[in-house]
């Protein structure tokens, strides 16, 4: 056991410092920093300088375009690009449709939908959640009706996030007659959105973001070549896809990153005579979530390692989302203590980009509670939090 | 020992109970959010018409007595309508500064106009580098015969675009945290040199950004001494903070009561997730949060009636304990409606935004738990 660096993995830093410095564009990473939603070219921009360099896919194997990285490397990765400000890559094409293909998809599927994957050129969204399937996700009610050489689809998904740039769709639909059992009839399809019986709407949060959508299927017909697999095998796909799901929402590099930049906002912020960050309570509390962070960032780590080791990341890794979650959420009021009143003001203008007008508050602080607001919805999705504890207390525990 | 309510407290409580359930659901609340003023004049004429904007002043100013548990009385049930129209900003906070700061003659003049629903005021005492501290002034006001020259910046001004007239704490000497060299100044918002610029909150309020530049302010606009404004704006920001601590806890009441209504519908695994037991405790934490938040509020609305010196600790107790209780039951609702919780369509999660927005203002929980122990 060792902490340090091997001299490989140093020149590698290096390496990603010296990309990263050189390829990221500017205004990109601003609006990273400054925490402005970026914009659907923003993100191809970028996905596609990491096309180029051959580093767009991180967790594939070398064999279909990935970087094949060890998890000391995918850890200095991840650093570096929230330290530098580099956007996370949207994770529905790159980290989870992709591995679902790669591993269960056949040739001909893998040869057609993992290249324009790898290089951005197609956007995908995910349809797994519906109005009355959320957490009991095996009871959704989109159902497909084979009629030939195509499935019939009817039903409505629901929180697809940034589903209204989509071009493809994934769903988890139900197959089979009403006597199959829940699991056992839900198949892995995926589906071109630009059929004119899909429909998406927005659904506005509260923190007055559009990000998620409904989108609804009225008799879309799929080739049955779009299915992953077998009919009826989409749970055990899914679940797959789930587990990759829940490593990347730890997000410790962010939160370390969030934690660095909260930091200087505190110590500049005039508390009475001293700085915020002197304040005995602000300090004991910003200590408590960055030791927190040390630990999840230990463990995460060690989820790494075991997936190298051969192992695909196991229902331990419920903890890092639980824990990511969690952490993320506390260091977001901490910045709403450190805006004081400058978080009240809601003025949408000044974070788009291209503002010029005065911007009310200090920057970025300002967006500390519509931020607060918004990632309320992290301890929510990917299976909420109670979810993974259930997994937890069923497959780790025994209860 | 007696915790009812008098008869005119519950007459008073039925009636604005009335109104929110007769003219104040969602859909009419989310039209006024998204007009011009971000509230409605006719709402507030009908306030003035049924004396709710005479509660929170003396029967010696012409008021229904000013006690706080009449104003908590009304400050819950706009808790439990969410209600935006500037009453807290307006009638209490800077009515309550010419109440106990102004001479006769101002409070004639301006007291029954408040009343009456024909003037609107905001209390201007935030700067971009105070934060909850009431003495970090350094808005100036320089006198020069008869009147002050006004510079300065002043932050989140609480109903500051719709104010006809504002009410401004300048520093008139000393350094910029000193207790002693605070003055209020009675500044018609139109005045030569106030610059305006207002937007709406995270809660759905209205605020401003107010900057005053060589602004004239005559001296008989002056409220109180020269110099001698903190220990008024304290006393009345204290009260203030009691009617926002009443008004988390209406807000709690309908969102604990909202969640555990939704958790016996909403269906998941073949049962309604109510059944749950792990759900059942976090539910039952959040009615004791929402207990105890009652309880302090009902302690601390007491306390600042008999007015024995323990009032400003008690204040802050409330403040304390009652934003520990905001932030467990408003993260708890929306977290127990899962994703439905933060959407816009729900009202849930304008309960939580407001409940979120009360945690800080008039100082954060942290500012008033030290603040209870260092007084």
């Amino acid at each position: 056991m060792n902490i340090h660096f091997s001299p490989e993995e140093t020149t590698f830093q290096l390496e990603v410092q010296q990309f990263l410095q050189k390829k990221l564009p500017d205004d990109i990473r601003e609006k990273t920093l400054k925490e402005i939603p970026l914009t659907k070219e923003d993100f191809v921009r970028w996905q596609k300088i990491l096309y180029k360099q051959g580093w767009a896919a991180t967790n594939w194997p070398v064999e279909h375009g990935g970087t094949g990285w060890t998890p000391t490397q995918k850890y200095i990765w991840a650093n570096e690009c929230a330290d530098i400000g580099a956007p996370d890559v949207i994770p529905f094409g790159l980290k989870m449709v992709a591995p679902v293909i790669f591993t269960y998809g056949s040739e001909e599927q893998k040869q057609r939908f993992l290249p324009d994957i790898l290089a951005s050129n197609v956007w995908w969204c995910q349809g797994y959640s519906e109005p009355n399937a959320g957490s009991d996700l095996a009871s959704l009610k989109t159902i497909a009706v084979r009629d030939g050489d195509e499935y019939i689809v009817n039903g409505t998904k629901t929180w697809t996030t940034l589903g209204h740039w989509a071009e493809w769709i994934f769903c988890l639909v139900r197959t089979g007659g009403p006597e199959v059992k829940n699991q056992a009839a839900i198949t892995f399809l995926l589906i071109e959105m630009n059929h004119p019986g899909i429909t998406v709407s927005p659904i506005m949060t509260l923190g007055g973001h559009h990000e998620v959508n409904e989108v609804h299927f009225n008799n879309v017909r799929v080739p049955v070549t779009n299915r992953i697999g077998e009919e009826g095998h989409g749970w055990t796909y899914a679940k797959v896809l789930l587990t990759h799901e829940r490593t990347g929402i730890a997000r410790v590099a962010t939160s370390k990153k969030r934690l660095q930049t909260l930091k200087k906002l505190a110590g500049d912020t005039c508390d009475g005579d001293a700085s915020l960050l002197e304040n005995p309570a602000f300090a004991q509390k910003l200590a408590e979530v960055e030791i927190d962070l040390l630990a999840l960032e230990f463990t995460e780590l060690r989820a790494l390692a075991a997936v190298s080791t051969g192992n695909a990341p196991g229902p331990e890794s419920s903890i890092l989302k639980i824990k990511g979650t969690e952490i993320a959420q506390l260091i977001d009021e901490l910045y709403m203590e450190t805006a004081g009143y400058y978080g009240m003001p809601f003025v949408r203008e000044q974070f788009k980009s291209g503002f010029d007008g005065e911007h009310v508050g200090p920057g970025v602080i300002t967006s500390s509670v519509p931020r607060y607001l918004n990632n309320r919805k992290s301890s929510i999705y990917g299976g909420s939090n109670e979810i993974q504890k259930n997994i937890i207390s069923k497959w780790v525990l025994g209860l | 020992m007696d915790f009812s309510y008098s008869e005119e407290q519950q007459m008073l409580q039925s009636s604005v109970s009335k109104f929110i359930h007769q003219d104040y659901d969602f859909d009419r609340r989310g039209k006024l959010l998204d007009s011009d003023t971000g509230f409605s004049e006719d709402n507030w004429k009908l306030f003035a018409e049924l004396g709710w904007l005479m509660v929170p002043f003396s029967a010696e100013d012409g008021g229904l007595g000013g006690s706080a548990v009449d104003l908590m009385v009304v400050m819950e049930e706009f808790g439990r309508g969410l209600v935006v129209e500037p009453f807290l900003a307006s009638a209490v906070l800077s009515g309550g500064l010419i109440a106990s700061g102004a001479n006769e003659a101002q409070k004639r003049e301006l007291i029954s106009l408040l009343m009456e629903g024909q003037l609107q005021l905001a209390f201007a005492f935030a700067e971009p580098q105070s934060r909850f501290n009431l003495s970090d002034i350094t808005t100036k006001a320089v006198r020069n015969g008869d009147s002050y020259a006004v510079n300065g910046h002043k932050a989140v001004v609480l109903n500051g675009s719709a104010a006809d007239k504002l009410l401004v704490a300048v520093r008139t000497s000393g350094g910029q945290h000193d207790c002693e060299g605070i003055t209020l100044l009675l500044i018609d918002a139109n005045t030569e040199g106030v610059q305006r610029q207002g937007y709406a909150t995270v809660d759905g309020h209205r605020a401003a950004e107010i900057k005053f530049n060589n602004v004239m302010v005559p001296v008989a606009n002056r409220v109180g001494e020269e110099g001698a404004a903190l220990p008024v704006i304290e006393q009345t920001i204290d009260r203030a903070t009691l009617a926002l601590c009443a008004e988390a806890v209406g807000a709690m009441e309908k969102i604990y009561k909202k969640t555990v209504e939704y958790t016996k519908t909403r269906e998941q695994f073949g049962v309604v997730i109510g059944k749950f037991q792990a759900l059942q405790h976090r539910m039952v934490d959040m009615f004791t949060e929402y207990e105890q938040a009652r309880s302090i509020l009902l302690m601390a609305a007491l306390q600042l009636d008999v007015n024995n010196g323990f009032a400003p600790k008690a204040i802050s107790a409330a403040k304390s304990r009652i934003g520990k209780a905001a932030r467990l039951v408003g993260q708890e609702a929306i977290q127990l409606h899962g994703g439905i919780g933060v959407t816009e369509e729900l009202d849930v999660s304008h309960y939580f935004k407001r409940l979120t927005t009360i945690q800080y203002l008039f100082g954060s929980t942290d500012y008033h738990t030290r603040r209870f122990a260092e007084h």
